[in-house]
This record gives structure tokens, C-alpha cells and sequence, in this order.
């Protein structure tokens, strides 16, 4: 039987407000406050996964796949577990309501009704999750949740019963919100004791350490 | 033809996001899909939107794209051939 207290974060990616942290640290940060867009773009550059599809990703995609590129560079945690057991969670609040807009907007007008099928495949939050999925081989237990906000104690009883059910060994898990010029996203590795391989950044898995990660800079 | 080539380049870049790829870098007659610029299922629909927007053309018999989206050249024959407006 497995507790929370076995459960550990072996890695952690903030990104919010033009700055981006990696296990506690200062990853990247733009000097100038500049749109989503722009910022995530730089952030790609400096992460470098060479990965062309990015760019054609709706932003809230491009925020999940950039923090799991972060925290999953050449599997070194994910890894070391089995592919069908590394799992998925992710949370926000919007939904895919960004995208959604902007596919909107391009068959609001019966004169000029050209529905975007670009757009249209990421009008559904799962399309985040399935991008990390198949980017990193992360092949169990994979949901979305919509929920008002962040609700840590909603995400630490749901991925301990993930663990203590066996339906994952790891789990990607965090929240991961894009609505028109705001974004924030707390991304997490989770594993189950890391008794594995050992690794410098562990954190037990707990409300408090979440609020310490989360809490604004 | 050629000033056509060079249109398409620059409104294929914006319409399928390849913000890491220069008008210079898709030569006329290469392969758009498989080995050529590497683009996909979904690629392929934004290209039959953009035919339809931009130059009024719509592709009746989906089998037809095959051809018509082998190349930037084959794309400006098919335009050149069918555009009404």
C-alpha cells in the first residue's frame, strides 16, 4: 500500500509571467514584458528540442509541451519506469476555450467560412496531453481536468490513488492554463519513492510543498 | 509561373506555421510531403483551405490532391489552370 508520502517530485517547471524555473531554479526569463507568443517562442529557441510541430501547437499545447520538454529531457526520470505505467495528469481552468475562439473566428462569417482544420485539432484539452504523451512515451493512465483552480488537494488524492491502484509507476502531473494573454503553468515529476535511482531534487508530495512551488515570485 | 511559386511559398509558411523555414529553404519541385518538408494529414487540409480562399478553387475529388500538392510547381500549374477569378 502506498502513502503520499512515498510519492516524491523529482522535478518541477514554473512558467509563468515571462519567466520560466526549473527545479526551483531560473531557467529562462525574458528581459522585456512580452506577449505569449513571442515568449514562448524564445523559450523553444533556448530549450532547443529541434521539434517543428511546435509551432503549428495552440498556446496551451506549446505551454504543455514546452514544460514537459523541460522536466523530461531524455526520459532521465520518466525512463526509468515502463512506458504503459507513466501517466498523465493534467489540470486548468479554460479548457481549450483559447483555441476554441480562434477557431471561432474563422466560421463566424457565413461570407468567409473557412473553418481552420489547424485549429480544429486542438479544440479539445487531451490534444496537450496526447502531444506529451507521444513526445515522451508516456503511454498509462493519461486525463485532463477542468476545475475553477488549481486544486492542489484534488491532484495529490488523485495521483495517490494512481499509485496506490498501480495504474502508474511515474506520472507528469500539474496544471497547465492558457486563457487569450494570461498563462501559468505548474508542471511536476511524480514517482513513488524515487527508490530507483536516486536524484538530487525530491520533494515529498504534499499541499504545502505545491503552494511553496506554486506561489507567486 | 515562377512569381506564382514564390506567392505560394510565402503563403504556404504563414498558412502551415514553419516558422523555422525561409521562402529560399523549398525549392519549386521538391516533395511537400514525406521526405520533402516533411508535412502532414492536417497540412494536406490547410492546403485545399488555402486553394479555396485564396484562389477561389475547390478540389472536388480529395484523390486529386495527391497530385496537385506533390510539389510548389504542381500546386502553380493546378492554380494556374483552374483559377477563375
Amino acid at each position: 500500500m502506498v502513502s503520499k508520502d512515498d510519492i516524491t517530485i523529482t522535478g518541477s517547471c514554473r512558467i509563468t509571467g515571462n519567466s520560466a524555473f526549473l527545479n526551483g531554479e531560473p531557467y529562462f526569463s525574458s528581459a522585456e514584458k512580452e506577449a505569449f507568443p513571442v515568449f514562448m517562442k524564445a523559450l523553444y529557441k533556448k530549450v532547443g528540442p529541434g521539434y517543428p510541430k511546435f509551432y503549428k501547437m495552440d498556446p496551451l499545447t506549446k505551454l504543455g509541451f514546452i514544460s514537459a520538454e523541460l522536466l523530461l529531457t531524455d526520459n532521465a526520470r520518466t525512463g526509468l519506469y515502463p512506458e504503459q505505467s507513466r501517466g498523465i495528469v493534467l489540470m486548468n481552468a479554460s479548457a481549450s476555450a483559447d483555441v476554441d475562439r480562434s477557431f471561432q473566428k474563422t466560421i463566424e462569417d457565413k461570407e468567409d467560412y473557412y473553418p481552420s482544420p489547424g485549429l480544429f485539432v486542438y479544440t479539445l484539452p487531451n490534444i496537450m496531453a496526447g502531444e506529451i504523451a507521444i513526445r515522451h512515451k508516456l503511454k498509462g493512465e493519461n486525463t485532463v481536468f477542468i476545475l475553477p483552480t488549481f486544486s492542489m488537494e484534488f491532484l495529490t488524492d488523485y495521483v495517490d490513488l494512481l499509485f496506490e491502484t498501480q495504474k502508474v509507476t511515474c506520472c507528469l502531473a500539474g496544471w497547465v492554463e492558457v486563457d487569450d494573454k494570461d498563462y501559468d503553468s505548474l508542471l511536476l515529476i511524480l514517482e513513488k519513492g524515487g527508490k530507483k535511482k536516486e536524484n538530487a531534487y525530491k520533494l515529498p508530495f504534499t499541499k504545502d510543498v505545491l503552494e511553496n512551488l506554486y506561489k507567486p515570485d | 509561373m515562377e512569381a506564382l511559386i514564390e506567392k505560394l511559398k510565402k503563403e504556404i509558411i504563414e498558412a502551415l506555421n514553419l516558422e523555422d523555414i525561409e521562402p529560399e529553404d523549398i525549392k519549386a519541385d521538391d516533395p511537400l510531403f514525406g521526405d520533402g518538408l516533411g508535412l502532414d494529414s492536417i497540412d494536406a487540409l490547410e492546403l485545399i483551405v488555402l486553394l479555396e480562399k485564396s484562389y477561389g478553387i475547390k478540389i472536388e475529388d480529395p484523390k486529386d490532391g495527391k497530385k496537385i500538392f506533390y510539389s510548389l510547381r504542381t500546386m502553380a500549374e493546378y492554380i494556374s489552370s483552374h483559377q477563375k477569378k
